[in-house]
């Protein structure tokens, strides 16, 4: 309001007839109210566009931002070069709004057989543009100024800034640190939320929780005990799920992953989050979904046609084609829902056991392909600036990139602004690269281990 | 105590019914089925019960997750309707803005060579994929005369849809007006209400003069556009050439809106995505260009319409560093990157393109050739059954007025335009699809323009000449 009536009394003060005059006063008049919007109060910082900055200037071995190095699978880019180049030319224009008719009917297939219901893929399925943009909907779909969302914490970052620009509260609640048993190492199932902390942090304008599990960057594949206890809670106080279950085929030692919208309750209240970039591997195509009941998605469906209305085609019919595959590779050994995980489980062996050798020590994570590492040992490196604006792992994380050549993400780029300064001596690699990247970051942790203990 | 079971019994279809009245579905089958138990089961009876109202409880409870205010009453869309109808293979659709020409096979052929190279399959930069921006920075700064730096005057967005969206999210918000000209592209006002602002509409008025109804007889009034200017106006939306009449606006009907944008300190918002689509004897004028409009100007462009791509839903922003930052805060929180296979295979045919900018080969002037033919065609066929098309200047749409077919549809629902009650008719008698102009006003012009549909016509060769079929048995049955 203020400033509104700032340039009203100005145009009544310095009123002018020469137009010349009028245009210059104007513009010191735009020049004194900001042309932004409010809602992009507090949510213009970003960690990704610092760090993979700095990456791509300064890293020879990049484990920073969260994409494969490896090519996605066969049977997937012979679909999209089918799509892209086939007879069916009309896959490059628009198809059906709300996903394309062939992957939100397989998708409503899949998950259908794995919620256990009778799923409509016209009504209960919705694709985005990556899983992304699903959260965008929910979060625009749903909160409203003054609703409460809570937001665990270490956390996918960009949930802090959606919900703020939807004009939302988050609140944070940590998963909290317990001790590995004697002799063994951290596992990210140690990393546990406090139930009676979580209780008190549901209230009266708690309007949904944000569940990640597989967790991102922990790693922490999320228990039916632990699923339970955050069911219940929604149910009790009527709050939503907001289920980013992106990387729900990344569960390594005969772990399961547990959908929580499968618990009794929680249908009706969940969106579940998926990503083609996560599942196939092709981080750069931007195709994801949500499924959910249609009382939720319609709101969605409001929120996609009133934002970006179509996702693009030719990749979504790929897609559509890769599921058909693994539908009918099921549960069988050359499934890439099995081949993936396992390939990716020898590859956080080979990282944590790099890190072991040099001296960090790694959080063994049930899920994902993150991995974070506590890097205590290595703080003689860089110096300690007391009363420093910047949490320690970030500087450490520069330093290393820009030093050592070896990209990785602050864990404190997970945590609320209040909060950064929590858990500062720990970073989170990516391992969902080829072997020769892995051998090439091992080379470079050996040799500084090596730097460090010389005379 | 029989009295006592009578009085539960009773308590339980009054509980019931107040339950359904309360909106719970399944309530009164589970009340009907206690009422039929006898007495034997009373505990069974009440767990039930508990069990029920705790389930149904949830059920009116989950009722409180309704959508947010800022999406209130912008669930319906045209497109829902009518892309629907229009998918039935016996129907020549020349409705939904979509080509059903091929795109040039070199697109297609970037398209594939990108997604063969691994690293293209994964995440690019946020704001546009490197060498796209380079290349758009190269185009745009050909066409517009200035320097425009890829980094920071570029983003790069789904489709022309998602740059308005990148664009209004960004610069827009409550209390702000924004003027839109009518007709005009059905999601411009959605989008400003769920920004919160309030729309304000200036229609083009057809100025009669001459036979031949032309897009350039639509116009606005001057005076009539200056008082929609107030302190609050923080944009108007600007759509050269326009969607749906294809009216190309001359540089003096920019220079009257630039003019009344500097006097108020207004932004602009250009949708020139079809900027390309400009037929003989006209010029496409980017506001951009005109003095003090550029830093005030956002100009929005679109891949899909470039190359007959509509499906790639590529689309850019472009205008100064101190907007656009704003607008990559909002894609930054709303989808972060656009598929990188088809960046670089929209870059790479850009360069193609750009090298012969000067060559009448270049897509951008073979494509309107092209289309000026089929533009011609299906004027001719329309004014062969009587009508009077309205003869665009540039775009791939043509309006026209049906009430001169004296079509009689009072007796269907009399709550609908007529425009859209023709349409469906059309659809189902004559096979032929269109959208109702009326999808593109405000509240107050609907009736002045429900007498108009749209065609596209950005149509292969068989497509017209099955309507061309449709329109003649059409003119038969009408002589």
């Amino acid at each position: 309001m203020l400033r509104r009536a700032g340039p009203f009394l100005r145009h009544f003060l310095l009123e002018r007839n020469c137009s010349v005059g009028y245009s210059s006063y104007c513009s010191e008049a735009k020049m004194s109210r900001p042309v932004q919007a409010r809602r992009l109060e507090g949510v213009d910082k970003n960690i990704w566009v610092e760090f993979v900055k700095l990456a791509t200037t300064y890293s020879t071995v990049n484990l920073g931002q969260g994409f494969p190095d490896f090519p996605p699978p066969e049977f997937l880019k012979e679909a999209f070069s089918r799509a892209v180049s086939g007879e069916k030319h009309m896959l490059h224009q628009y198809t059906r709004a709300f996903g394309h008719p062939p992957l939100v009917k397989i998708l409503a297939q899949l998950f259908g057989k794995l919620l256990g219901r009778d799923l409509d893929p016209m009504t209960n399925v919705m694709v985005t543009v990556g899983a992304y943009q699903a959260l965008f909907c929910c979060f625009q779909a749903f909160i409203d100024e003054g609703d409460e969302v809570i937001i665990i914490e270490p956390f996918f970052d960009c949930y802090e800034p959606m919900v703020k620009m939807a004009g939302g509260t988050p609140v944070y609640i940590p998963l909290r640190p317990k001790a590995p048993k004697e002799g063994k190492l951290m596992s990210s199932a140690d990393w546990q939320l406090d139930p009676a902390e979580l209780a008190s942090k549901f209230s009266e304008q708690t309007k949904a929780i944000v569940l990640n599990s597989p967790n991102n960057p922990l790693g922490k594949v999320f228990s039916r005990g632990e699923l339970e206890l955050i069911a219940d809670l929604c149910v009790k106080h009527d709050a939503l799920c907001i289920s980013d279950e992106v990387y729900e085929w990344l569960v390594y030692d005969g772990k399961e992953h547990i959908r929580i919208a499968s618990l009794p309750g929680m249908w009706d209240r969940t969106v579940i989050i998926g990503s083609a970039g996560k599942t196939f591997s092709v981080t750069g195509w931007k195709v994801g979904w949500t499924v959910g009941s249609n009382r939720l998605l319609q709101h969605l469906r409001t929120v996609h046609q009133n934002s970006v209305y179509h996702c693009a085609t030719a990749a979504q019919d790929a897609v559509a084609e890769g599921f058909q595959r693994e539908l009918e590779h099921y549960g069988k050994p050359d499934s890439y829902f099995v081949q993936l995980p396992r390939e990716l489980q020898q590859k956080r062996d080979q990282l944590v056991q790099s890190l072991v050798a040099v001296g960090m020590k790694p959080i063994i994570p049930e899920g994902t392909y993150f991995l974070v590492a506590d890097i205590s040992e290595f703080k003689s490196e860089v110096p300690d600036v007391p009363n420093s604006d910047e949490p320690y792992d970030s500087r450490f994380a520069k330093w290393m990139v820009k030093n050592k050549g070896l990209a990785a993400i602050p864990l404190s780029a997970f945590y609320c602004e209040a909060h950064k300064g929590n858990y500062n001596s720990f970073i989170r690699f990516c391992f969902a690269k080829e072997d020769a990247t892995l051998k090439a970051a091992d080379d470079i942790l050996q040799k500084w281990k090596l730097e460090k203990t010389a005379p | 105590m029989y009295s006592r079971i009578f009085f539960f019994l009773l308590f339980l279809i009054k509980f019931s019914q107040f339950l359904h009245f309360s909106g719970i579905k399944g309530m009164l089958f589970v009340s009907r089925s206690l009422c039929c138990r006898g007495i034997g089961t009373y505990q069974l009876q009440t767990n039930l019960l508990s069990r029920s109202i705790k389930l149904s409880a949830s059920d009116t409870m989950a009722f409180r997750h309704k959508n947010t205010r800022r999406i209130e009453g912008l669930d319906s869309n045209v497109w829902v309707e009518f892309t629907k109808v229009a998918a039935d293979p016996s129907i020549v659709n020349l409705g939904q803005g979509l080509p059903d020409i091929c795109p040039p096979s070199y697109v297609k052929e970037e398209l594939a060579k990108a997604a063969a190279v691994d690293r293209l399959n994964q995440y690019t930069r946020g704001f546009g994929h490197p060498s796209l921006v380079k290349a758009l920075s190269q185009v745009y700064e050909r066409v517009c005369g200035r320097k425009i730096d890829p980094l920071t005057d570029i983003l790069v967005t789904v489709g022309g849809y998602g740059s308005l969206f990148s664009t209004i999210q960004a610069l827009i918000e409550e209390g702000d007006e924004v003027i839109i000209i009518e007709p005009f592209y059905d999601c411009y006002e959605p989008m400003v209400k769920m920004a919160g602002a309030k729309p304000v509409f200036i229609p083009l008025r057809y100025k009669n003069g001459g036979n031949s109804a032309s897009s350039a007889d639509w116009v606005l009034d001057p005076a009539e556009l200056a008082s929609k200017f107030n302190l609050k106006t923080k944009a108007i939306i600007l759509n050269t050439p326009h969607n749906p009449i294809g009216k190309v606006f001359t540089r003096e009907e920019l220079q009257i809106i630039a003019d009344l944008c500097i006097k108020h300190d207004t932004l602009c918002i250009s949708d020139e995505v079809y900027e390309w689509l400009v037929y003989k004897g006209n010029k496409h004028t980017k506001i951009a260009t005109l003095p003090g409009m550029w830093e005030r100007t956002i100009t929005i462009g679109s891949a899909g319409k470039t190359y007959s791509v509509t499906g790639w839903k590529l689309g850019w922003s472009i205008g100064p560093q101190n907007l656009i930052k704003h607008l990559q805060v909002v894609h930054q929180n709303t989808l972060y990157t656009c598929p990188t296979p088809l960046q670089e295979a929209l870059a790479q045919a850009l360069w193609v393109d750009y090298k012969r900018m000067d060559d009448p080969d270049c897509y951008f002037y073979s494509l309107p050739r092209e289309l000026e033919s089929k533009r011609d065609r299906m004027a001719q066929l329309l004014q062969e059954v009587g009508l009077t098309p309205v003869i665009p200047e540039g775009g791939y749409f043509m309006i026209v007025d049906v009430s001169t077919l004296n079509v009689d549809l009072s007796d269907v629902d009399e709550n609908q335009p007529y425009d859209y009650k023709f349409v469906r008719w059309m659809i189902s008698s004559k096979k032929l699809s269109a959208i109702p102009l009326s999808a593109f006003c405000g509240p107050e012009t609907k009736r002045q323009f429900e007498k108009y549909i749209r065609f596209c016509f950005i149509k292969k060769d068989s497509t017209l000449d099955a309507a061309e079929v449709i329109l003649k048995n059409w003119k038969k049955q009408r002589a």
